[in-house]
């Protein structure tokens, strides 16, 4: 399936390819000056998860090292918490809704600007294109009051679907890009068959397009998972919240209770990273597809 | 593949054929352009075109947002931004995060690139454990390096007191705030860039690096005259989404500083949301969001227009 993308997906795991083999001291210097980065990656991670399971006194004699007594109790009690529970749902919910929109218009537009030559194509393509060049805050208060004077503000739909709208630009180009890669005989074959437009998507371009489908889908579901700004301006009521609003929140009542404020980050990071490592190869060339093609 | 059609015989696009196809062709164009394209557009058109419309009428105007806009101002929304100090700092601190991603971010990333690209046991660890910054929320990144950065529990003061010395509070610092927000804008983005130059790595003809070595070449030559120049697209791409990037920043602020202390982190979007979205002055923030948008269009156009049109 993946000899239809035009551009091969980026790897992380792709071997490098040749290469002499290393000099020791190459090698070792090569590990210090990884392991040093590597480092500095995973310690702000690791004594955050760790920081989560101490009391607040250790964490201010000691952040680095192992708790002395493991305070199991702080993660048990956000987990039993009804409010963590909900702003994942929310979460969830948002970015579920987010991506089915956004997988189902893109897919429909974009397979018309793929297939179907009509007067004023190339104009809408570029319209749409447009939604590339800046960002979302730049309207967001206009889009505040659309929403509210559409009777939408403080709702999922709300949220969801101004995220849909920025999404559209780069998902209709990966998706136009891809079906346009459909062998053209595909198309020629079904037509002469009776097999109307319609049909073909369904039947034919959907089936075929899984790759570009999970890319997609990727984007626009890691994009709306951490979004803040838009669930910010457009939702008020705080049992709609999703995460990363609700770690606000949560910081700012617990202010300093450190220890706490670190095991509720880790439980609300902890889903992202253990997806990252699960499907790291789909996630990887996912986030950077929109870059390369 | 090809197992749900059969390959056409060319035989059958006879021009009799052909005709009635392309007729028939016209004939099945309107379900498709009727059904498929209206959801996007009518998504796209009130949620993106509109309010970037309504943000160019509004900015002249002084309104709360209740009602209707009467009170028309002409380009005094502009002026005051152009005088308020904050976002004055605003647009310095935006410079200085594309300077620190240009400088210190991309070549960073690309040195990384190059090691993790090598014939070592892990390199592939090592690449996951890189990305793995980017995949976080900025906000979940932002409230992490807060509290590395506090004075009080944080590491900042658990290596401050191990070295016998009080612990700093960089982010109540006004002049220093700043620079610790680019150490977590680097520390959450380098990955991204690093994945776009194993790419383009990988995209190199090992052939014309053996014939260097072949010719004497050292690494440090290898890598200026044949590697970089080789790499030169996916530099220009790499700056150009650091650029990009750089402008909209805001969700990481908001948890480090919250764009304090007295505005020394503002960046432009944070500032429209401080000035504009919490004052509810609609007027004044559409006119800081349109500046936004000229800017990065200008920006991005510019760019692409002189760095990028031949790639």
């Amino acid at each position: 399936m993946t000899e239809l993308a035009e551009a091969p997906p980026i790897d992380a795991a792709t071997a490098s390819s040749g290469g002499r083999r290393l000099g020791a001291g190459t090698q070792t210097y090569l590990y210090v000056c990884l392991i040093i980065v590597a480092a500095i990656v995973i310690v702000p991670l690791l004594t955050t998860a760790l920081g989560g399971f101490k009391t607040l006194g250790e964490l201010r004699g000691n952040p680095f090292g192992l708790p002395r007594e493991w305070q199991w109790h702080n993660y048990g009690d956000i987990l039993v918490s009804q409010r963590y529970w909900l702003q994942m749902g929310n979460s969830l919910l948002i970015a579920a809704l987010t991506v089915f929109l956004t997988l189902l218009f893109a897919a429909m537009a974009a397979f018309t600007f793929a297939h179907v030559k009509f007067f004023g194509g190339n104009f809408l393509l570029n319209y749409f294109l447009v939604g590339l060049m800046f960002p979302a805050a730049t309207a967001i208060l206009p889009l505040f009051i659309r929403i509210r004077d559409l009777g939408l503000l403080d709702t999922y739909w709300g949220v969801v679907l101004p995220q849909v709208a920025f999404g559209l630009g780069m998902s209709i180009l990966l998706f136009r890009n891809y079906f346009r890669n459909l062998p053209n005989e595909l198309f020629d074959a079904a037509f002469v068959d009776g097999c109307g437009y319609l049909r073909f998507f369904w039947h034919i371009s959907l089936p075929l397009s899984r790759p570009i489908i999970a890319t997609v889908g990727i984007i626009s579901f890691v994009g709306s998972w951490n979004s803040y700004i838009l669930p910010l301006i457009l939702l008020n009521s705080e049992d709609k919240y999703p995460w990363p609003l609700g770690i606000m929140v949560y910081k700012g009542e617990f202010s300093t209770d450190w220890q706490l404020i670190l095991a509720f980050i880790t439980l609300t990071i902890l889903p992202t990273i253990i997806v990252f490592f699960a499907a790291q190869k789909h996630i990887i060339a996912g986030l950077t597809a929109g870059a390369v093609k | 593949m090809t197992t749900t059609a059969q390959p056409v015989s060319r035989a059958n696009a006879t021009s009799f054929g052909l005709t009635r196809r392309q007729r028939a062709e016209a004939r099945a164009k309107w379900p498709v352009l009727v059904l498929f394209l209206p959801p996007a557009l009518l998504v796209f058109t009130v949620f993106v075109i509109l309010p970037m419309g309504e943000a160019a009428w509004y900015s002249f105007y002084n309104w709360n947002g209740y009602s209707l806009p009467t009170q028309w101002v002409g380009f005094k929304n502009y002026e005051l931004i152009f005088k308020n100090s904050a976002f004055r700092q605003a647009l310095i601190n935006n410079g200085l995060i594309i300077l620190i991603s240009i400088c210190i971010q991309v070549p960073l990333a690309l040195w990384l690139a190059t090691m993790v690209t090598k014939h070592i046991k892990g390199a592939v660890a090592f690449r996951l454990i890189f990305f793995l910054p980017y995949v976080l929320a900025d906000v979940a990144a932002g409230m992490i390096w807060r509290f590395v950065y506090d004075g009080n529990f944080g590491l900042v003061a658990g290596i401050s007191h191990a070295l016998g010395v009080d612990a700093p509070f960089w982010l109540a610092d006004r002049t220093v705030a700043i620079y610790a927000i680019l150490g977590v804008i680097v520390w959450k983005y380098f990955g991204f860039h690093m994945m776009l130059f194993i790419a383009g790595l990988q995209a190199i003809d090992k052939s014309v690096l053996e014939a260097a070595d072949i010719d004497g070449a050292t690494g440090w030559q290898k890598f200026m005259r044949v590697t970089l120049p080789l790499l030169g697209s996916t530099v220009r791409l790499s700056l150009f989404f650091a650029v990009v990037g750089s402008l909209q920043l805001f969700d990481m602020i908001m948890p480090l500083t919250g764009a304090g202390p007295s505005n020394a982190t503002q960046t432009m979007v944070t500032f429209l949301y401080t000035f504009g979205v919490m004052r509810m002055q609609v007027g004044f923030g559409s006119a800081v969001g349109v500046v936004l948008f000229v800017i990065c269009v200008t920006l991005a156009f510019g760019y692409k227009r002189i760095f990028m049109k031949n790639d």
